[in-house]
């Protein structure tokens, strides 16, 4: 029955960060994400080892590894926009190639000249 | 509506499994292919909505249920705190290198996406929804909801984001003489969220390493910073 109390400690541990931030974020109606405040607030519970790695590790690696079956939802709702898309493709398209472009070599060229600055 | 309709709305079980199906058969016809392009999100949801669109079920039918699913994005995110922990001694090294590098990736993304949409003439929903592209899906979708764009636009944008920056990112980079696998790998993470860093890892675990690095960091900056950049373009 080990195995089974340590996956409880898991769900707690992840599903009551986010109750945190949620709450956080209701509290003080920041307009910021609360899963990553959740996210940020695991990371410090792990570095004041508050939190063990091992109590969580199992349930990270299970929702981390299956992470593009909870985009599939959200994909599907895609039907409710077709006649947007086929208005809009033309700057849609554009504009995410485009920038994600840009995206790659600015980011590689600033860290190349910031290692060679430093 | 119709009875398959009504079925389908009364029972999650419906659509989860569906949906956990449909991914599953993608998962594996893309192992079995070997095929970057046949990404498993994209064949799933394609899938999905074919057989909607066919039987004619209305996309609130399947959400009804689907919508537990789709839930876990949040506490798949606060699991991101994971790999995030485990590199914070890396991220410490570098600190002010891989800072300074994601944050121009978080405003030239953002800020590039917005302008471009707009200068072809994007309508305002839309050019929000493309505002978080280089983020992954889970932020992305958040950020979208809270400026008020289309979160499923989002989401889509985000996946073939990361599926042509997994396909192309290398190739570009090595056009553009970026030849250091930390800054490769960092470019990479920002651009093209986990779908590039999937790509990474397959790899090499370096480039992997610092790939997920570029994913949180830049993610959690376009998290934090979108809302200001978007007011700040008007």
């Amino acid at each position: 029955m080990n195995h089974l109390k340590n996956t409880l400690r898991q769900c707690v541990i992840v599903f009551g960060c986010l109750a945190v931030a949620e709450l956080f974020v209701s509290l003080t109606g920041i307009r910021f994400p609360s899963a990553l405040i959740g996210m940020l607030l695991l990371t410090l519970l792990l570095k004041l080892g508050w939190v063990k790695l091992d109590w969580v590790q199992g349930i990270a690696d299970f929702l981390l590894g299956h992470l593009g079956l909870f985009f599939v939802p959200p994909g599907v709702a895609l039907m409710l926009h077709f006649e947007l898309i086929r208005a809009e493709w033309l700057p849609i398209a554009v504009a995410t190639l485009v920038s994600t472009v840009a995206v790659l070599a600015l980011t590689g060229w600033a860290y190349q000249l910031a290692r060679r600055c430093k | 509506m119709s009875a398959l309709s009504n079925a389908l709305a009364g029972n999650p079980a419906i659509p989860i499994s569906l949906t956990i199906g449909a991914f599953w058969a993608a998962q594996v016809l893309q192992q079995r292919l070997k095929l970057m392009l046949l990404n498993p999100i994209l064949m799933a949801t394609a899938a999905i909505i074919l057989l909607l669109q066919l039987a004619g079920i209305p996309y609130e039918s399947y959400h009804e249920g689907a919508q537990y699913l789709e839930f876990l994005l949040k506490p798949a995110i606060v699991a991101l705190g994971v790999p995030l922990y485990l590199q914070l001694e890396q991220i410490k090294k570098q600190a002010v290198l891989i800072l300074l590098s994601q944050l121009v990736a978080c405003v030239i993304g953002v800020v590039s996406a917005v302008l471009i949409a707009r200068w072809l003439g994007a309508s305002h929903a839309v050019a929000i929804s493309l505002a978080p592209k280089s983020a992954t899906t889970p932020i992305a979708i958040e950020v979208t909801r809270l400026m008020g764009g289309i979160p499923a636009l989002s989401a889509i944008i985000v996946i073939l984001t990361g599926i042509f920056g997994a396909v192309c990112g290398l190739t570009v980079l090595r056009w553009l003489a970026i030849k250091s696998p930390i800054a490769r790998g960092l470019a990479l993470g920002a651009a093209a969220h986990a779908v590039g860093t999937s790509h990474a890892m397959q790899l090499n675990r370096k480039l992997g390493a610092y790939s997920s690095l570029g994913l949180i960091v830049n993610g959690t900056l376009t998290g934090l910073l979108t809302p200001y950049l978007l007011h700040w373009l008007g």
